[in-house]
Order: structure tokens, then sequence, then C-alpha cells
């Protein structure tokens, strides 16, 4: 298959500037994800008549907030919707935000549970 | 100002197999905005990956869905082959190749039927599919199963075609194309049907493309782009072009469809002319590590899979984009300004397949 792929490393606050030059230079978006690593890893994909390029960024953690690109590509809200509710990762100003009901889970955040919560200890009585 | 009244739609409707939700927003008989809601039935099957090892895994991906499910299975295997480094045999390429098209066949033929159905034409529905059980029956005879084929493997395919199944495949296809050219005849020149779709639900090409429209949806506005162009399989050794319409309606999705359907059967003639003698599989060996997005060209348009592994026998992290989620914000467009009569055939004409969404 060997399809040459593009992808590059970015901050936070790049996104919403290099997602916009990638609309005016006329690529259309494929895909956004988030995979859970040590961190979380989100990846934007876009084409452009079969060239393929990939926005990479490294979360330190959920509580970062990143903004939305919905304004730039109207149908992102979809995938930026479903990074919240099965990572629980935070986006801003998403143009149809359905605050966590996009999906029916029976738990919540699902790819990327929180940690479950130590057993508190026992007082001893002396 | 009219007062508004919201209609939800779905997530159980007569024209739909599968559950999703729409919240039309309605003046009088117009569709002003249509709101929707997936996730009734999301299965998680992406998170599994963490409990079926990278060969095992292959099961799973071609039960995401029960119509492009060789399709599934074999773009999770170009991405694990990918990131190993693995030359499928060319045979296997080939076979790959055979195979997706008959898939491709009999979901079209399955989408003109329930699209038939849609606009109240019974009887077309009916020998819509019954020329559809015919293809399924080559795809049963070659591989065993008639829902999952279960012959795509990482490194290469389980079943071969002998010479005289081959044979017997472009004898079958002959028939079978006289038949679904009288079907598609009437989809195409019967007067109510073309009522019922030129003009309605028009996508127009710098929409379909700037809402990341993908397959027909997006081809039926004029874009021409089709992920079998990127080569994969034997796809770089057969000769065609993306068809496109450009009106963007409901009759040119239907259009480019049908005509997808002869230009598969054309493109499984050129590879059993041009399918080598040879070996079937690669051997695997080793753990896959790194990271890639596979890119195919479903029924419905273009499916990723985006694999990452750490180099143990579990992938780190699998995501599939299926067609059909990218088709969400296309369809909520093309919902907006039309009758409410219209949206049963307007949520078809993006062929929505919600399981392969609810991955």
């Amino acid at each position: 298959m060997t399809e040459e792929q593009t992808i590059v490393p970015i901050k936070p606050e790049e996104l919403v500037g290099r997602v916009t030059e990638l609309n005016k230079a006329g690529y259309r978006l494929v895909q956004i994800c988030a995979t859970k690593t040590d961190n979380i890893e989100l990846n934007y994909t876009f084409d452009n008549k079969y060239r393929f390029m990939d926005l990479k960024i490294a979360l330190p953690s959920v509580e970062v907030e990143i903004p939305s690109i919905s304004s730039v590509y109207w149908s992102a809200f979809l995938y930026e919707n479903e990074l919240k509710d099965l990572f629980n990762i935070k986006v801003k100003d998403i143009v149809i935000d359905y605050k966590g009901t996009f999906y029916k889970t029976s738990v919540k955040w699902p790819f990327n549970p929180p940690a479950p919560e130590k057993p508190k200890e026992e007082k001893k009585n002396d | 100002m009219t007062k508004r009244t919201i209609i939800p739609f779905g997530p159980q409707h007569p024209v739909l197999p599968e559950p999703i939700h729409l919240d039309l927003v309605m003046e009088d008989e117009k569709v002003v905005q249509a709101i929707p809601s997936i996730g009734f039935i999301h299965r998680g099957l992406e998170k599994l990956v963490e409990k079926k090892d990278f060969v095992e895994y292959v099961y799973v991906a071609e039960r995401i869905c029960g119509i492009c499910s060789f399709i599934h299975g074999m773009t999770y295997c170009l991405a694990v082959e990918e990131i190993m480094k693995l030359e499928v045999p060319e045979r296997a390429s080939y076979l790959r190749v055979i195979w997706s098209e008959m898939s491709r066949i009999h979901s079209h033929l399955l989408w003109l039927g329930l699209f038939a159905d849609s606009f109240g034409f019974e009887s077309l529905f009916m020998h819509s599919w019954r020329v559809r059980e015919g293809i399924l029956d080559i795809i049963e005879e070659t591989t065993g199963g008639r829902v999952i084929f279960g012959s795509c493997k990482v490194g290469g395919v389980r079943k071969d075609i002998d010479k005289a199944g081959l044979e017997i495949i472009l004898k079958k296809l002959e028939k079978y194309e006289k038949e679904i050219k009288e079907i598609t005849d009437v989809f195409i020149n019967d007067s109510t049907v073309k009522h019922r779709l030129i003009g309605v639900g028009i996508l127009t090409k710098e929409e379909a493309y700037a809402l990341g429209a993908v397959g027909p949806t997006l081809r039926g506005s004029g874009v021409s782009q089709d992920m079998r162009k990127l080569g994969y399989a034997a796809y770089k050794n057969i000769n065609f072009e993306p068809i496109t319409e450009t009106s963007g309606d409901s009759y040119a999705r239907c259009v480019v469809r049908i005509k997808e359907l002869f230009q598969s059967i054309d493109i499984i003639r050129q590879a059993i002319a041009k399918i080598p003698e040879g070996p079937l599989e690669v051997k695997v060996t080793g753990t896959p590590n790194g990271e890639y997005f596979a890119r195919t060209e479903q029924p419905r348009g273009e499916v990723v899979y985006y694999a990452k592994a750490n180099g143990t026998k579990f992938l780190q992290r699998l995501r599939v984009r299926t067609p059909t989620f990218a088709n969400v914000g296309p369809l909520v467009k093309v919902l907006q300004g039309c009758e409410l009569a219209d949206v049963p055939v307007l949520v078809l004409t993006i062929d929505p397949c919600i399981s392969c969404t609810e991955r």
C-alpha cells in the first residue's frame, strides 16, 4: 500500500491557526481521534487530492483544554463530541455541544476511565 | 413568525433498520434544522483491541459491519501489514480486490432495494434484493460465508478461487449484469422515481467537500475522489476512474451507485484476467511497532483505520472512522430546508450504516 503520510507534531495553542491554513490550502477534514498513551495523543487528519496530512498533539493531561476547530470545519463537532464522551477531553466552543450526551455509554469516558480511588486506610484503634 | 415544532425522527422508524435519531425543527412542513443523535448502540469494538491480539482482531474488525464486513477486515489487515512491512503476495491482493468489489455490488443492490422501499416502490425493492441474493451466492461459494467472509488475514488471504471457480464467476456476472441493467433502467428512467429524486436534497460540490462527505455522497456532487485510486491491494493494476455526477441531488447519488455496480463488475473482470498464480499469504513473525492510517473505499465511502502499536501483541489503539460517520454532517445540511415527506428518502441517500458508525 505504502501511502506517503506526513505527521506533524504541534502544540495545542497552534491548532486553530494550522487548521485554518490547511482549510485555506483546500484540505478536507478526514478524522479526529485520541489515543491513551501515558498521557493523551490527539490526531487531526486531513486530505487534499490524496495527499495525507496529520497534525499530532501530545496533551499532558485531560485537564488541558483544547480549542474546537468546528468554526473552521463545521462537521468537526461530531469528532469533538466523541472526544469528550469517550476520553473526557475538554474541547471548548464546539458549534453543537452535546455536553456529554452524544454517546449513550454505560460508564463515563470508557476509553479513558478515571483511576480507581485508593481504598481509605482504616484507622486502627489502639 | 411561523410557529416552530420539533418532530423526533427515529431511533425507531420504518425507514431505519438501525437506530439514529434526528430532532427535526419544523416550520409547517419544512425542516429548518436537524440535530442528529447517535450512540444508542455504541459497542466499543475499538477498545477490544486491548484484549484480542493483533492477528485475532481481524475477526472483530469483520464484525464491525454486516454489509461491508470484508473491507473492514481487509483495511485492518492493511494497517497492520504496513506497520510490519509485510509484502502480501500478488494473488492474495487480487483476491482481495475481487471480494471487495463483490461486497460493493451486494451493498449497492441492498441500498437500491431499501431506497426503492423508501419511496414506496415495493416491487423494485424485491427485484433488487433478488439479484443481490445471486451475488451473495457467489460470495458463499468462494468464501463459505454470506455476511462474514472470514477470508482475509494479516499477511494475505485464507481461501483461494481456482480457475474453474473464476470462470463460473465470470459466467454468473454476465447474467447478473443484464438483470442489474433491467432493474437500474427503472431507477434511471421511471418518471415517478425521477419525480421523487431530481432536485431533492441538493448538496453542492463546495458544500460536500467542506463538510467532509465521502463516497457516492461526495461523488454525486461532482468531486472525483475514490480511495481505490491510492492503489491498495491490486487496485494499482486496475484501470478505472471515479464515477461522478454533477447535480448533487438525490438522483445524482443514486446514479453514481448504479454506475458503480457496472464499474465493480468491470473491475472483477480485469482482476480475473490479471490474477497471477502464487502463494496466498506471507508468514507473519514478530509484533507490530509503529503507527499507520489505512484508507480504503467502502461502498459508502472512505474508511480510515488508524492503528498504533508498541511492539507487544496487543495494539495500543485502533481507531475506525467509518464513512457514515463522515456523512452525518452532510446529511444534516441536506435536511435543512427539505419537506418532511422527503426526510426518509434523504436519510437513505447517504446510505447510512449505523452498525459501522456504532463500532
